[in-house]
């Protein structure tokens, strides 16, 4: 009996002192550090993770917790103000259901998308036309384009993916691609094209690699060169959406990605343009104007 | 005096008495935050997935038998392009098909295990059957993917994502459930029935077939609906071989999509409120209505098993 009670004190004692301290500890990181949270396209995750990291690491206290989900998920988020940053692969006024007058975009990588294909098919250049009736269903063999006799399967990204949307928008000149299959992730979409007999469909650059073709549009070959002179035409912004003006942690991040250093080598390494190197601004609405980058 | 004191504590209550109240009240409480999340659940989902017929006004016909998924635009007739059938059909296909194909090996594993060597098929297989529930459905999907998918092209032809794909990654995963639930429901025959058998002079095989089979089957079918609900749910190692084309499954090879794997595809593309995120909640609906009934299936199964003892 007297020991359980002891025991009780004990506990209760440890109780106290635990709430009481992760009281004061949450006070303490309230009054010096900060966090803020950032949602959204998968395509810019990996860039704002290896960011964040950096950022982190020489500002301690603060905290930037990066999450994806999808840009619409991105959007709709820092819509309601349920987040501080919604990352998108598309301008805010192109998806339906946004209300995009208190959002304030922030342009912080430019992303270059490209067709790939099996290498087994035997084609590594196509023109715009014959692009638009492979992913269109009128021609269903690689044989129809000078390659060899296999069937061509399609694989799409989900529908309202940002990089279909980009790649059906300026790859396929705003047609729709045929009802195919359709995969929810870059890497996987690499996957099966590299081990799909015929296989044709699209990434963003940073995920072309040895273990698939990417395809020459009208003579122009996917690379960041090309995107930069806009004669590689299946480009888009990745965007920075914040709710308004951007403040405090969200602000000196923000001007963070735009720093040399980042926009140098972490760009280099993961495959993003810098929009400062850019020749072409391109308005959400398809325009495009020779200036150089903000 | 003596008597007072020992009164009073003879009236208070003990300890064990009070602990006892405590962890009845503890219990309440877990049992009530549960029932709490479970009905806000079904609530949110409901509402949530009703909203594609009251807000969007979405006729039921069009989204039940509509054919032509792709929200956010009309179809050629001039209807939003919402139709579901495409993705319950392959749901029901993929589900019935891994159940078909998963339930004859389960009874004959529960069956060693249970009736022809009890000893070696605990000592072994029950270990295997627990593995395999513990793998991710990721690393499913993934052998599906690497493994499955090329040898269904080579095999039965086609592009090699479709529903049979789905079907032999699903008949892995379902198995170690309806096998487990389906030793449990053998080794529940009471052990007089097969002596009683036996002493008749039935042979082991007799026994088993026309004994303990048969007495067992109620507790088989919740086995197999089990299974059937696992499978219904699956989403990703589905969603990665099936090929997730929203087309009617002409063949088991073509790419044909489940309503789970278009529900996880699409989720993150879709903003709040808007037509192409409520009809995905009506998805949701559906399958929340599905699990539903089968468990309102398993527990007329359980029923009707018991009116036979």
């Amino acid at each position: 009996m007297r020991k359980q009670t002891l025991i009780n004190i004990c506990i209760g004692i440890l109780l106290v002192f635990g709430v009481g301290y992760a009281y004061t500890t949450r006070n303490s990181s309230e009054t010096t550090g900060e966090s803020i949270t950032a949602v959204g396209s998968t395509a810019l995750q990996p860039l704002v993770e290896a960011a964040s990291e950096e950022y982190i690491a020489s500002h301690p206290g603060m905290f930037i917790n990066v999450q994806g989900g999808g840009s619409g998920t991105g959007l709709s988020q820092i819509e309601s103000g349920a987040v501080q940053m919604g990352n998108s692969d598309l301008f805010a006024e192109e998806k339906s259901g946004i209300n995009s007058q208190k959002l304030v975009d922030h342009r912080v990588a430019v992303v270059g998308v490209a067709p790939i294909v099996n290498k087994d098919t035997g084609v590594r250049s196509l023109t715009t036309n014959q692009l638009i009736k492979v992913f269109t269903g009128k021609i269903t063999n690689w044989q129809q384009l000078g390659g060899k006799n296999i069937p061509v399967t399609l694989i799409n990204r989900s529908q309202g993916s940002g990089t279909r949307v980009t790649f059906e928008e300026y790859g396929l000149k705003g047609k729709e691609s045929a009802v195919a299959q359709e995969q929810d992730s870059s890497g996987t979409v690499r996957q099966i094209v590299s081990t799909t007999p015929g296989a044709i469909s699209y990434v963003a650059f940073g995920y072309l690699n040895k273990s698939v073709a990417s395809v020459k549009l009208n003579g122009v070959a996917p690379t960041a060169a090309n995107v930069k002179n806009n004669r590689w035409k299946i480009w888009s912004y990745e965007h920075i959406y914040t709710n308004g003006q951007p403040k405090g942690l969200t602000k000196s991040f923000l001007s963070f990605l735009n720093s040399r250093h980042i926009q140098k080598e972490l760009f280099q390494k993961l495959g993003y343009i810098s929009v400062n190197d850019m020749q072409y601004q391109r308005s959400w609405d398809g325009n495009i104007s020779k200036e150089v980058g903000e | 005096m003596e008597n007072k004191k020992l009164a009073s504590q003879l009236l208070k209550k003990s300890k064990t008495a009070r602990y006892e109240r405590f962890g009845r009240l503890i219990s309440l409480a877990a049992l009530l935050l549960i029932m709490l999340v479970v009905v806000s659940i079904i609530v949110f989902v409901a509402s949530k997935g009703i909203s594609t017929f009251t807000n969007d006004h979405i006729s039921l016909k069009d989204f039940f038998l509509g054919t032509i998924w792709n929200p956010g635009t009309n179809t050629p007739s001039g209807h939003p392009a919402v139709g579901a059938l495409p993705m319950i059909i392959g749901s029901f296909l993929v589900t019935l098909l891994a159940a078909l194909v998963a339930t004859p090996f389960a009874i004959g594993t529960a069956v060693y295990m249970t009736e022809i060597s009890p000893k070696r098929g605990a000592k072994f297989l029950q270990p295997v059957i627990e593995l395999l529930v513990g793998i991710p459905s990721v690393v499913y999907g993934f052998i599906g993917l690497s493994v499955v998918v090329p040898f269904v092209r080579n095999v039965f032809g086609g592009s090699g994502f479709g529903i049979l794909s789905g079907t032999f990654v699903l008949f892995v995963m379902i198995l170690p459930t309806i096998v487990s639930m389906t030793v449990d429901a053998l080794k529940s025959v009471p052990n007089y029935y097969r002596q009683a058998s036996l002493a008749l002079g039935a042979t082991t095989w007799q026994t088993i077939w026309k004994v303990v089979l048969r007495s067992a089957t109620p507790g088989i079918l919740t086995a197999i609906v089990f299974g059937m609900a696992r499978a219904f749910g699956e989403a990703l190692a589905v969603q990665m071989v099936i090929g997730n084309a929203a087309l009617m499954p002409h063949s088991l090879v073509s790419p044909a999509s489940t309503l789970t794997s278009v529900l996880t595809s699409g989720m993150g593309n879709t903003v709040m409120g808007s037509l192409q995120n409520d009809a995905l909640w009506s998805l949701a609906l559906v399958l929340l209505f599905m699990s539903l009934f089968f468990n309102l299936l398993v527990h007329f199964i359980g029923r009707k098993g018991a009116f036979k003892k």
